[in-house]
C-alpha cells in the first residue's frame, strides 16, 4: 500500500514530499516521544504523531519512514515544513486524532496484507 | 466492552485493578504527551500511553479515565502503582506498541474519543 | 476580598493551598485534593472536572517554572473560582505564551509529556472566564471562574 493510498483513504492533507506518493508503507509507528521512535520504530513505518517540531523530520529521514502523519489538525511548524520539503520528506495532516488515525491505517494495512 | 476483553486482546497483564475489569468501556485516546491527554481526553476513555511516571495517574484522575494501558511493555514505578491504588485507576500493562495497541483496540470496536479536532478550536 | 466573583454570589467554601517550584514528584497532589473537595461541596462532574483540569495545568506551571505559588479554591453560589499567584521568572508576553505549541519548557519538562505549548490554552478553554496578568521576575496571576450549571444536573 502506498502513501496516496493511505492519504486517499483517509482524507488527509498532503503539505510536503508530494513527488513520494508512492513510497511503500509497510507498517505504523505511533508515538510523540523522539526518542522512543528513534529506538523503535522501522523502516517502511508511517509515522503518526502530534509533534511538529522540525526534529521530526530529521527521525523520519534517519529511520527511512514512509512519511508523518501530522494528527489533531496539528500544522508543522514553518521551519519543519522547510526542512520537510528539502528532505523531500512527506507530512500528511489527519483531522482525527491518533488513536482513530493509528486504528483506520491499522484497519488498511490489514486488509492489504490479506489480498 | 469490558475491560476484561481488552486485556484479552492486548494479552496484558492486570498491574492494578483486578476487582475492576467488569467495568464498560468504549472509547479511548493515546498520547504520549499530558497537555493533549487534558485536552482532548474524554471521562470514561481508555488512555493509552508509553508514559508511566506518577503524573500520569493523576491526569487520569482529574479526567475520570477509566484505565490506564500502558504500552510496549512499560512498567509503572512503584510509587505510581501504589498512587493508583489509592486512586483506584487500573492499570493495564501490554507488550504491544501504541500503533498495535490502538489498532487492534479499533479492529475490534473501540472509538475515538472525539469524531473529529477542529484547527485551533475553543471549547467554549 | 475577591472582586471577579458577582456580589450576588455568596461565598460557600474557600481553601488555600501551597505549591513548591521544581517539585515534580509532589506536582498534581494540590489537584487532586481539589477535585475531591469539590465533589465534597456537591457540584456536577462537569464543573469538578473542568476545575481539576484547570488546577492541574496550573499547578504543573508553578513547578515547572516558578520559585513556589498559591493556588486559592473558591465555592460560590454560582461558580467555582480559582485563583493562582505564584513567585517565578513572570511571562514577558502573555500573548506569545497563550499561543498553541509555544512553550519555553526544558528538556525535564519535555520528558515528563509536558511543555507542549498547550497548558494556558487548556486553562483558558476550560474556564468560563480567565484573566491572566505577568510582571518580569516577580510573578504571574492568573484567575479562572468555572460556572455552576446548576440547571444542566439531572
Amino acid at each position: 500500500m502506498d502513501i496516496a493510498t493511505v492519504a486517499k483513504e483517509l482524507n488527509l492533507r498532503l503539505v510536503s514530499g508530494s513527488d513520494r506518493m508512492k513510497n511503500n508503507v509497510t507498517g505504523g509507528y505511533t508515538g510523540d516521544l523522539l526518542s522512543d521512535v528513534m529506538a523503535n520504530s522501522h523502516g517502511g513505518d508511517i509515522w503518526i504523531t502530534r509533534q511538529v517540531h522540525q526534529n521530526i523530520v530529521a527521525v523520519a529521514t534517519l529511520k527511512d519512514h514512509a512519511g508523518i502523519i501530522l494528527v489533531n489538525s496539528c500544522e508543522p511548524a514553518k521551519d519543519t515544513l522547510e526542512k520537510a520539503v528539502q528532505e523531500n520528506v512527506p507530512i500528511l495532516i489527519s483531522n482525527l486524532t491518533a488513536f482513530e488515525t493509528t486504528g483506520k491505517i491499522y484497519n488498511l494495512l490489514n486488509a492489504a496484507n490479506n489480498r | 466492552m469490558k475491560l476484561r476483553e481488552v486485556k484479552e486482546i492486548l494479552k496484558a497483564d492486570v498491574v492494578v485493578g483486578e476487582d475492576k475489569l467488569d467495568i464498560d468501556v468504549e472509547t479511548a485516546f493515546g498520547a504520549d504527551l499530558m497537555s493533549d491527554v487534558l485536552a482532548f481526553a474524554k471521562a470514561g476513555c481508555l488512555l493509552l500511553t508509553g508514559l508511566t511516571n506518577t503524573q500520569v495517574i493523576r491526569i487520569a484522575n482529574v479526567l475520570d479515565v477509566a484505565a490506564i494501558i500502558l504500552v510496549r511493555g512499560k512498567k509503572p514505578p512503584a510509587e505510581a502503582i501504589s498512587l493508583a491504588k489509592d486512586l483506584q485507576i487500573p492499570i493495564l500493562a501490554t507488550k504491544y506498541i501504541l500503533f498495535e495497541t490502538a489498532g487492534r483496540l479499533y479492529a475490534k470496536g473501540i472509538i475515538g474519543c472525539m469524531e473529529k479536532v477542529e484547527s485551533g478550536s475553543e471549547r467554549i | 476580598m475577591n472582586p471577579a466573583v458577582n456580589e450576588s454570589d455568596s461565598i460557600l467554601n474557600q481553601y488555600s493551598f501551597e505549591v513548591e517550584g521544581g517539585n515534580f514528584n509532589a506536582a498534581g497532589t494540590v489537584s487532586t485534593r481539589i477535585k475531591s473537595l469539590l465533589k465534597q461541596n456537591g457540584l456536577s462532574d462537569d464543573v469538578v472536572r473542568k476545575s481539576a483540569i484547570v488546577s492541574y495545568e496550573a499547578e504543573i506551571n508553578i513547578v515547572s517554572y516558578a520559585r513556589k505559588g498559591t493556588i486559592n479554591l473558591i465555592v460560590t453560589s454560582h461558580a467555582v473560582v480559582i485563583e493562582v499567584v505564584d513567585e517565578g521568572p513572570g511571562i514577558p508576553n502573555i500573548e506569545l505564551a497563550m499561543e498553541q505549541g509555544y512553550s519555553t519548557a526544558n528538556q525535564q519538562i519535555r520528558e515528563m509529556g509536558f511543555g507542549a505549548g498547550m497548558g494556558l490554552h487548556n486553562i483558558k478553554s476550560y474556564s468560563d472566564k480567565f484573566d491572566i496578568s505577568s510582571e518580569v521576575d516577580k510573578g504571574t496571576f492568573l484567575k479562572m471562574i468555572i460556572a455552576r450549571n446548576n440547571s444542566k444536573k439531572d
